[in-house]
């Protein structure tokens, strides 16, 4: 009997020492490397780390203003976030490591496997997915700084309340937002805009509601009922705020869930007090909203536009306009096309990604070019399903990126231009974009194919794109229509060629 | 049913009505084709080239017996007695010329189509054989001229001294005018157009060439595709213009015509005579009286040291390329007058374009046909006010970022006032971090967009240092959730960075 006592609590104290051995462990080979300074006096040290990294993640953006520099700058981040982490486990204050371990491990396993796993034209669910995690990592921050922080009171701790609130807010609309954007990347919800009755002013009521609770919630000096209820207030807001926007949107809805993504980060560092974060969630906030910015200005459309509701609401087809009639064209008078062309501009779309077109193009532009003919891309701000997607999507079928342009490089280079082949796109060559003021997408910066001396269409059929608009292109006298799945066009060019 | 190909008879007619390569399209839709004897000889069609192509070759009489007849010109009077009643036949007529033959055919139940009736609409294009002979009618003035004139066309710097450029103008900028623009700057000559429809100014500028302005405002579109008669004041001007360029150009090609009317004089005796000696002056508008006062038809006259060339043939000039042209012009309408590809052709009235061409139909003449408007220009919109384009964009103005920076300054000098010292700092970091990642975004080029957000999704992962620091809670519920967003943010961090490294992998510069 007593031989069992004695084992059980052997074993209970040998478990309950075992963490804080391993922490021991920890701090003492840290001070034997020379990387921590032993407890009472790390902070500096820490909070020097913390400068470092944060100047390498600026480092990191920077480098990829270029392609060339463009990987260093991955180095910089992963150095940053290397030297932020060691720095924060190494302090002394945090204990648990094992915990840390395990949940660092199994996430970073969890992100290798989706990220080697990912199709790039997948790319936008994935970064729709990674954002949710960091919306409900945000949460989760902000939910633990409420249970347990350290006393203060005043002016402190309204601040910190206000903080708190603001940080679960963010990081609620966040997940819930990138949910949705997920699920309608992904397909399983609808791409069509939610359109419920009166949703600007269920927008407007959600808003002053969490207003209302958070002057409740600083007045009780905290209070988890009213932190409760604002959370599911939130989430379904975020929710709704992405479900009503339609599926030509998703790159500015992308682009904007990363800048949420970004403030609610920078949120949590205010409620931690912690410079880091706040640096690296100002970074992320301020790119992604620059890209919403620039998406939005690549449609023509104000941001509040986007955010309030989806493309096609207010879209009135006429479909009583005679356009003409449009010419069919078939793949081997293409090939001869290309052949006599000396210049040759392809604009893709979305479309082509999807065909999966985007190998048999770059064999079709690698014999062209050995013709001794130019060709290049034109891509649209955008074309894809996030900025820059069709880039990725070009550098993955191994294009070389020199001669993919953007749309303000080569917009007017297209009258010099013999062949323009325009492969799964539709709004981004629409003319009426800026000859019809009436048209939904008038004002619109597009790609000017038509005054190319040959233009070819590929397509599946005459049913217009996501915006719901006729393209008049294609009845143009220089447009010729190529019909069929884009990759299996291509590849009949290919081998005419 | 049988198509027959005849032999053109008209002098200097070195067109026929059917390239070999059209023939093996008609035999698909089901025709029987039937050749006179060296009725391509001209256009270097020879008739086993035909044969090969699957037509028969058959006796002059035996193909005009045909059911249908591609024909070139109109039929004369002599050639119409030897066409069988009741069989169609397709080709140019200009059936306001020839109202009696037009009247001639209908006794004899002669279906005709005008090949020049095609209604200029877009669905049409494919059949209008008057811009495919304009374009050639273009070019070939251009070819004309350069055999002409004296020089170069294109300016070269040689080792015996500078050869400047020619000088061409175009007077009128349709399907003629636009293809001697384009081969007269493929020469090299500098090249002026100038029209009196203002929309076909981007047409021009596009070709390279300078568009003559007028500064005058006249609606000069007739809705139906051709340009239509201006007014005096305007005319005024429009000779003054003439007449300074005329001192100035090489080479005038002139292409102003007027449907069913005299084609409006443009160049003076005295703009003539203001020319370097030397010049050309092609006129494309010779068979309609001509746009110059000294051009003569079908003839190359030298006036004043300037030579003046009025050939109405210059599409049978390139016989080979403008019967492609024309027989794939004739075939495109054959499709659509036999859309069963059963070999029979039905005149279906529905169908605009049938309409059209059709000037006799079984006795009757259906001509002219009711108008088709075809908007092609821009018409008087009936649409009350179309909603203004958008509003110019906003542009902050330097005041309104002044006002902005000085309200942000009273806002944050107010705040550093009564917030505690503690958060102002990290206030000041954010604003600071806020400014840098402005500055270093915008310089992220467009192409590197997906790899900046998954890198900004790596590392707003940097929240998990927040976890981090609360894990070590002895409440277990919060060391719980921090364990766990610990977890989803390491998600983040692992698969942003290693998702980047593997899209960075896949840019490559050429090698």
């Amino acid at each position: 009997m007593s031989a069992f006592n004695l084992i059980k609590t052997h074993t209970a104290q040998a478990s309950e020492s075992l963490t804080d051995k391993a922490a021991q462990v920890a701090q003492q080979a840290g001070e034997k490397l020379g990387l921590i300074e032993p407890a009472a006096n790390n902070m500096p040290l820490i909070n020097g780390a913390y400068f470092v990294a944060a100047i390498l993640f600026i480092f990191s953006l920077v480098g990829l203003s270029k392609q060339e520099s463009a990987e260093h700058g991955v180095w910089y981040g992963i150095i940053g976030m290397v030297i932020a982490l060691v720095a924060t486990i190494a302090n002394p204050t945090v204990t648990n490591v094992q915990t840390i371990m395990i949940a660092m491990v199994v996430g970073g396993l969890i992100g290798t496997w989706f990220a080697l796993r990912v199709e790039m034209t997948q790319m936008p669910e994935l970064v729709a997915m990674l954002h949710s995690f960091v919306g409900l990592a945000a949460v989760a921050v902000g939910f633990n700084s409420f249970l347990e922080h350290e006393p203060m009171q005043g002016i402190m701790l309204n601040i910190h309340l206000v903080e708190v609130f603001l940080g679960v807010f963010i990081g609620a609309v966040t997940f819930t937002g990138s949910v949705v954007a997920y699920g309608k990347l992904k397909g399983i919800f609808s791409s069509k805009s939610l359109m419920l009755p009166h949703r600007h002013k269920l927008n407007l009521l959600a808003g002053i509601v969490s207003f209302a609770l958070m002057i409740y919630f600083v007045q009780q000096q905290g209070h988890m009922t009213a932190l409760l209820i604002m959370t599911v207030i939130a989430l379904v807001f975020g929710w709704h705020l992405v479900a009503s926007i339609g599926g030509a949107d998703m790159p500015v809805v992308v682009s904007m869930l990363n800048s949420y993504s970004g403030w609610a980060a920078a949120a949590a560092g205010f409620l931690l007090g912690n410079d880091l974060l706040i640096v690296t969630g100002a970074l992320v906030g301020s790119s992604g909203a620059i890209l919403s910015y620039i998406m939005c200005k690549a449609m023509n459309r104000s941001f509040i536009s986007v955010i309030a509701g989806g493309f096609g609401t207010d879209v009135v087809v006429d479909s009583d306009h005679d356009y003409g009639e449009h010419v069919e064209i078939q793949a081997e008078e293409v090939a001869e096309l290309l052949k006599n062309a000396k210049s040759v501009i392809i604009t893709p779309g979305y479309g082509m990604a999807v065909a999966q077109a985007q190998y048999p193009v770059y064999e079709m532009t690698k014999k062209l070019r050995d013709k001794g003919i130019e060709v290049r891309f034109g891509i649209h701000p955008v074309a894809g399903r996030l900025p820059g997607h069709m880039n990725v999507l070009l550098a993955e079928a191994k294009v070389p990126y020199d001669i993919v342009l953007e749309m303000d490089e080569l917009n007017d280079d297209f009258p010099e231009t013999d062949v323009v082949l325009v492969i799964g796109a539709n709004d981004t060559v629409n003319p009426s974009a800026m000859e019809d003021p009436n048209s939904p997408i008038a004002g619109m910066p597009v790609l000017k194919v038509w005054n190319a001396k040959q233009v070819i269409a590929f397509k599946r059929s005459m049913n217009p794109g996501y915006a719901g608009v006729q393209n008049p292109l294609f009845f143009k006298e220089n447009t010729s229509m190529l019909f069929g799945d884009a990759k299996a066009s291509v590849d009949n060019i290919v081998k005419a060629l | 049913m049988q198509i027959g190909i005849v032999k053109e008879t008209v002098a200097n007619e070195s067109r026929v009505a059917a390239s070999p390569s059209s023939i093996s399209q008609l035999l698909k839709l089901n025709f029987t084709v039937a050749v006179e004897s060296n009725a391509g000889l001209a256009a270097s069609f020879s008739d086993e080239a035909y044969e090969q192509a699957g037509a028969s070759i058959l006796s002059s009489q035996d193909v005009w017996q045909s059911d249908i007849l591609f024909k070139v010109n109109p039929p004369s009077e002599q050639e119409v007695a030897k066409i069988k009643s009741g069989a169609t036949v397709i080709g140019f007529f200009w059936p306001a010329q020839n109202e009696a033959l037009m009247k001639l055919m209908a006794d004899k139940l002669i279906n005709v189509l005008a090949m020049d009736s095609v209604p200029r609409i877009s669905r049409a294009q494919s059949m209008d054989a008057l811009s495919s002979m304009a374009n050639i009618a273009g070019y070939r003035a251009v070819v004309e001229a350069s055999h002409t004139f004296g020089s170069f066309f294109t300016g070269q710097i040689t080792a015996a001294g500078k050869v400047p450029p020619a000088k061409v103008m175009i007077i009128g900028a349709g399907v003629a005018g636009l293809a001697a623009l384009g081969t007269a700057g493929s020469l090299g000559a500098i090249v002026r157009a100038f029209d009196t429809r203002p929309e076909v100014k981007e047409q021009i500028e596009s070709m390279g060439a300078e568009f003559l302005e007028l500064d005058f405002e006249e609606e000069a579109g007739s809705g139906d595709g051709y340009a239509k008669v201006m007014s005096k004041e305007f005319i005024a001007a429009e000779m003054a213009l003439f007449a300074e360029q005329a001192e100035e150009v090489d080479i005038i090609i002139t292409t102003a015509m007027i449907p069913g009317k005299p084609a409006p004089k443009l160049i003076t005796a005295e703009m003539v005579k203001s020319m370097k000696p030397g010049s050309v002056i092609v006129d494309l508008a010779a068979l309609g009286g001509g746009n110059c006062e000294l051009t003569e038809m079908d003839k190359a006259v030298e006036v004043h040291g300037v030579t003046i060339i009025g050939y109405t043939d210059m599409p049978s000039r390139l016989p080979t390329q403008s019967s492609n042209l024309y027989s794939n012009n004739i075939l495109n309408l054959i499709k659509l007058l036999c859309p069963e590809k059963d070999g029979q052709i039905a005149l279906n009235f529905e169908d605009e374009i049938i309409r059209n061409v059709t000037v006799t139909k079984e006795g009757e003449i259906t001509w002219p046909p009711p108008p088709v408007q075809v908007s092609a220009a821009p018409q008087v919109k009936p649409v009350a006010a179309p909603a203004p384009l958008k509003e110019p964009e906003k542009k902050s103005s330097g005041m309104g970022k002044h006002l902005m920076l000085l309200i942000g300054g009273l806002f944050f000098g107010w705040m550093s006032m009564v917030a505690p010292p503690d958060f102002m700092q990290h206030f000041t970091v954010f604003i600071l971090a806020c400014i840098i990642g402005y500055y270093v975004v915008w310089n992220v080029t467009h192409a590197l967009h997906t790899p900046l957000m998954s890198v900004t999704n790596a590392i707003s992962g940097i929240i998990v240092v927040g976890a981090l620091l609360q894990i070590s809670s002895s409440n277990t519920v919060v060391m719980w959730i921090s364990a766990f967003a610990v977890l989803i943010a390491f998600i983040n961090v692992v698969g942003g960075f290693v998702v980047t490294k593997r899209m960075l992998k896949m840019f490559r510069k050429e090698d």
